[in-house]
């Protein structure tokens, strides 16, 4: 799959998205890394030029509460429906479900085996096959857990 | 799942959406057909870390300025082992997502046989005709496959290091030859001067080259100014066209050979000593 890896908001720790980007490379996955600080709207171009099939956003410090629900409504306003969303980082659990209900479909703590993010997309790759919801703009109600 | 060729009369039309997506069906190998007049091509190639996306970025700047539309072709090794790859190239493209005169696309080389150069083509021809005035192609210089892919630019720049040894390298494997314009990078640090001077006398024993040579700093700008004027003036050459030619066959000589139905008996028979080199070549035909 081609992966967009995004660190939206303003702090600029990336380690957390650096290393999701190797596991996702040794797992046999095109990554595409954006680099620190990038807004909403620049994500979602990026996702458009480089057709994109999915996009891991890395979050520590309250960048979820706001801006990866507004980056999945941005995604949908652009025709991104199908374009798969999962988060990681540090988001507490009372959080998760509104994170779900806005199209996000797989959450990684921190301490998340690598193994499991790459089962996450072969997952995510047979639902496709079978035609089942699994995109951003998608119908929510599955999501890996 | 729109049709190919609806795809591409949207992406003609500027859409750039289906553009990403005629793009991936060239990589798995769509032939568009479309009518091109005179692409402008770049080729930037050079080592791993030598500054090209960096440079990359500030000439996107001055050609903005100009009012051109930029694409830029980033291509990236895939690991041989996993087949995944990490195109980060757009990383050092600062500030490049926010204007709708910037397309960056990241590529991975994958393990296709006969490597990137038959799909390169048809990239280029595509953006070209969707509007796109300067496509600018990023390779990394090292290995015969990335080198092929530079060669289909009409234009050549290859980006050196402070580190002299590169450009020894450079020399002998003859990416030196294919290029027009020589530049090296990070004159903000010591030894480029030295890289600089060393550049300039291997390319004086040589007897019949144009190549313009530069020192610049693509993260301060100087000298940036004067490298940008240079492939600005640089004119597309004829040869190249011959050079471009000579690639394509070679890549498609490749791929057939690479997808011979009878590739794995043929090594076989070499390996055990049953038939020669020139046996198995005359089989293949
Ligand atoms: N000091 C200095 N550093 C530079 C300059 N240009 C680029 N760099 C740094 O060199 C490193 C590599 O830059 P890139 O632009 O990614 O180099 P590249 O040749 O595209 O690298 P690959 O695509 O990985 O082969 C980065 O850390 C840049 O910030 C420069 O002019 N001076
Ligand atoms: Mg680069």
């Amino acid at each position: 799959m081609r992966v967009v890896i995004a660190k939206p908001g303003l702090d600029g720790h990336d380690r957390g998205a650096k290393v999701i980007t190797r596991v996702l490379r040794d797992g046999g996955h095109e990554v595409i890394y954006t680099g620190i600080r990038k807004t909403p709207e620049q994500i979602v171009s990026i996702l458009i030029d480089e057709d994109a099939d999915a996009l891991g956003l890395s979050s520590l410090s309250g960048a979820h509460e706001v801006l990866i629900p507004k980056i999945c409504e941005k995604m949908r306003t652009a025709g991104l429906s199908d374009v798969i969303v999962f988060a990681g980082g540090i988001i507490p659990e009372k959080d998760h479900v509104s994170l779900y209900d806005s199209g996000v479909r797989a959450i990684f703590g921190p301490g998340t085996h690598s193994e499991t993010i790459i089962d996450f997309l072969i997952e995510i790759s047979q639902r496709k096959k079978r035609g089942e919801p699994t995109g951003v703009g998608e119908e929510i109600g599955w999501h890996w857990d | 799942m729109n049709s190919e060729s609806e795809l591409l009369n949207l992406a003609l039309n500027g859409d750039r959406r289906s553009l990403a997506k005629i793009l991936t069906r060239i990589e798995s190998g769509f032939e568009p057909t479309v009518s091109v007049q005179n692409p402008w091509t770049l080729g930037v190639t050079g080592p791993p870390g030598a500054g090209k996306s960096t440079l990359i970025g500030a000439l996107i700047s001055k050609w903005l300025k100009r009012g051109e539309k930029i694409a830029v072709l980033a291509v990236d090794p895939s690991s041989p082992k996993s087949g995944g790859a990490l195109l980060a190239d757009r990383i050092r493209m600062q500030g490049t997502e926010s204007s709708d005169s910037i397309y960056i696309r990241s590529i991975a080389s994958r393990n296709h046989p006969g490597g990137l150069s038959l799909f390169i083509g048809h990239m280029i021809n595509v953006l070209s005709a969707s509007g796109w005035s300067r496509i600018i192609i990023e390779t990394v210089g090292s290995g015969q496959s990335q080198t092929r892919i530079v060669a289909f630019a009409d234009r050549i720049l290859l980006v050196e290091g402070p580190d002299r040894g590169d450009i020894i390298q450079a020399e002998k494997a003859g990416i030196l030859e294919l290029a027009d314009i020589v530049t090296v990078n990070k004159s903000d640090l010591p030894n480029s001067k030295l890289a600089y001077n060393s550049l300039n006398s291997s390319l004086s024993l040589n007897q019949n080259n144009s190549i313009s040579t530069h020192l610049v700093s693509a993260l301060n700008g100087d000298g940036i100014d004067d490298l940008f004027s240079s492939i600005e003036k640089c004119p597309k050459s004829t040869q190249r066209e011959i050079i471009r030619q000579k690639e394509r066959l070679l890549s498609l000589w490749d791929s057939r050979l690479l997808n011979y139905h009878g590739l794995n008996q043929l090594l076989e028979q070499l390996s055990t000593g049953s038939i020669t080199l020139d046996e198995a070549v005359d089989m293949i035909q």
